[in-house]
């Protein structure tokens, strides 16, 4: 927040390494505008206590809001306030989804002694279905795509019934699902249309 | 330009001669980056290419954003290249009061950098261009050219675009818009997951 600025280092010979933050992903200097400052703050203060010192210390708080006007710092206040109330509501909203959303795991029957096993609902944890895909395939070595589901949508299909060991997994690797909102379900009625989307 | 979030789509890789034309317009686009380039986009490096909505492309070096272009426009630094390299790139600086609207995606207008705490080029020439001693740029920038946003009190830069009016102009007339559609810290190409 001192008066150095980037450009000043001409014929620097490497790229500069900068720190971004790990609540709001901005440059820290910045974080007072991406409406997280609260847990910025606090996890500048734990990552970087350095970086932390001289963004947040007083001193350059004063500097940064003298050169403003009474009013326009009013109104500056005020927005950071409306986008932080903002960010709040986003986070409670995502939250809300998150403990509602269950996740299925479908063990379908495919032919008698064969079955596959279908994952869906994954998605509401904020999780790349293509990326866990990946993983199951690697975690259980067998095959494992996304699929699109008849009534929109996408779902995991293993192959292999893998049910139990799926939701092991899941509750091992992704802590953010709660166990409670994992369903397992045994699907033979819907043998054919299973079959049919997952070919 | 990215004010929505963006999503991934895959990257595929560059033909070598595709990577080495772009090189090329690179430097004739910034001739300040020619000390960094070999940096930049090393000559064994395998450069990828991201299509992003909109005809826009994100060229990717592992994992690492560098450029992106919209249509066939020229090519504009993403931020976090901004960031490790500032010394490459025309600037121009806003006053702190300017710096929640850029950064919420607004048209960057003309007080926000003719007010004392903004910071438009001086016009006095020299060799090299660069940053004077009162923070200015010493070159006049002219309407169209790429531009970095850097901001009153802040080290890192905030945003960058095209001027869709010549500095000159700006510090005659000192209002309208300056930058319109700049790709700013924590828009949706900020956002996007490169890796």
């Amino acid at each position: 927040m001192a008066d150095t600025e980037t450009a000043e280092a001409p014929g620097e010979p490497q790229s500069r390494h900068v720190v971004y933050c790990g609540v709001c992903t901005l440059p820290p200097e910045y974080c007072e505008y991406g409406g997280t400052v609260k847990k910025c703050q606090e996890w500048l203060q734990r990552a970087q206590p350095a970086l932390y010192q001289v963004i947040w210390s007083a001193e350059a708080l004063e500097a940064a809001t003298a050169s403003l006007s009474v009013e326009a710092q009013k109104r500056a206040a005020k927005d950071a306030q409306k986008k932080a109330a903002q960010a709040e509501k986003a986070e409670q909203k995502q939250a809300d989804r998150m403990a509602n959303s269950v996740v299925t795991i479908k063990r379908v029957e495919r032919n008698k002694r064969k079955f596959v096993t279908a994952v869906s609902g994954l998605e509401a944890f904020g999780l790349d279905l293509k990326k866990v895909a990946k993983e199951f395939g690697k975690k259980f070595a067998t095959g494992s795509s996304v699929t699109k589901v008849p009534s929109g949508g996408e779902e995991i299909v293993v192959q292999g019934d893998v049910s139990d060991e799926i939701e092991e997994f899941l509750l091992e690797k992704y802590k953010d699902i709660p166990e409670d909102n994992i369903e397992l379900v045994d699907d033979k009625k819907l043998k054919k249309a299973a079959a049919a989307a997952a070919a | 330009m990215f004010k929505k979030d963006l999503q991934g789509a895959p990257k595929s890789k560059l033909k070598s001669s595709v990577q080495r034309s772009l090189r090329q317009s690179l430097l004739t686009t910034y001739p300040l980056l020619a000390p960094y380039i070999d940096e930049i986009l090393p000559k064994k490096g395998s450069l990828e290419a991201m299509k992003l909505p909109d005809r826009a492309t994100l060229y990717v070096l592992d994992g690492e954003p560098l450029f992106f272009q919209v249509d066939t426009n020229t090519l504009l630094p993403h931020l976090k290249l901004v960031h490790r390299f500032p010394a490459g790139f025309p600037s121009i600086r806003i006053d702190r009061g300017a710096i929640r609207f850029v950064l919420s995606g607004a048209t960057l207008m003309a007080p926000g950098l003719t007010s004392p705490g903004g910071r438009l080029p001086s016009g006095k020439g020299g060799e090299p261009e660069g940053l004077d001693e009162d923070d200015r740029w010493t070159r006049e920038l002219e309407k169209g050219e790429p531009v970095v946003v850097r901001a009153e009190g802040k080290t890192e830069a905030c945003a960058v675009g095209f001027l869709v009016e010549g500095t000159k102009l700006v510090k005659e007339k000192g209002k309208g818009p300056v930058i319109e559609d700049a790709h700013y810290l924590g828009d949706g190409l900020w956002r996007l997951g490169t890796e």
